[in-house]
């Protein structure tokens, strides 16, 4: 399964709520708003970084490019751009958006 | 549809007039008047329902709140589509799960729901949406 979400962590539950849900080997891909949670210390790391010993964490680069947050990034959490979303999207049979 | 040779369940993928039959998930995580996704989520459901699809609705995190009992729209004036979730079940929709977790963290208790439902916990549910075809979450 590959999890989307679209929603900054700091307004919305759906990351929350998505990690929650993610099982083990499933991957999860922050886009839009929702890739400030991908950014260092920001109150969402703690959460963001427990999950990554269990699923796999992309963020789309274009959306932290144009936020402001390149170089940001948590350890760990794979930088991809719009063909690295399609091969996510392709590689997992199913896809879930967490709106 | 009717079952052949008293065999249950989703075995037979070929139907002689539609098709493949897919595990459909809708996953609602929204209350039910604030905005409206909650009443195109149910529109949606009705519509593959119509299609023989094999349909299981989710309620987590605010999407418990659709199932409450008691809920009068007329002081908002808009729609009170609760009602629409008993008549599910004239549809096959029969899966309705909800998250125990979602339901204890807002105070509610199963008896306060509106239709018959299956409590599970967010782990058991998170299991549910890996076995499914399509996952849509609204």
């Amino acid at each position: 399964m590959l999890h989307i979400v679209n929603k900054s962590p700091y307004e919305r539950t759906a990351l929350a709520s998505c990690l929650a849900h993610a099982t083990k080997g499933s991957a999860v891909i922050l886009i839009e708003d929702a890739v400030y949670a991908a950014v260092k210390g920001g109150a969402a790391e703690a959460e963001l970084k427990l999950a990554l010993g269990r699923v796999e964490v992309y963020a789309l680069g274009p959306d932290i490019e144009a936020r402001g947050m390149k170089g940001r990034v948590i350890e760990g959490v794979k930088v991809v751009d719009y063909g690295g979303f399609v091969d996510l999207a392709a590689e997992h049979r199913t896809n879930q958006s967490w709106l | 549809m009717s079952e052949q040779g008293g065999e249950k369940g989703g075995m037979d993928l070929e139907e002689e007039t539609s098709g493949v039959v897919k595990k459909f998930m809708f996953v609602n995580r929204k209350a039910p008047h604030g905005t409206i996704y909650a009443l195109e989520a149910l529109e949606v459901v009705l519509i593959s329902a119509a299609f023989d699809q094999d349909v299981s609705l989710a309620f987590l995190d605010d999407g418990v709140y659709q199932l409450a009992k008691g809920q009068d729209t007329k002081p908002i004036e808009v729609k009170n589509f609760s009602p629409t979730y008993r008549a599910l079940e004239g549809y096959d929709i029969e899966k309705l799960y909800v998250e125990r977790e979602s339901l204890e963290a807002r105070g509610l208790t199963e008896d306060q729901l509106i239709v018959p439902v299956e409590v599970m916990s967010g782990e058991e549910l998170a299991r549910r949406m890996e076995e499914q075809d399509v996952v849509i979450g609204c």
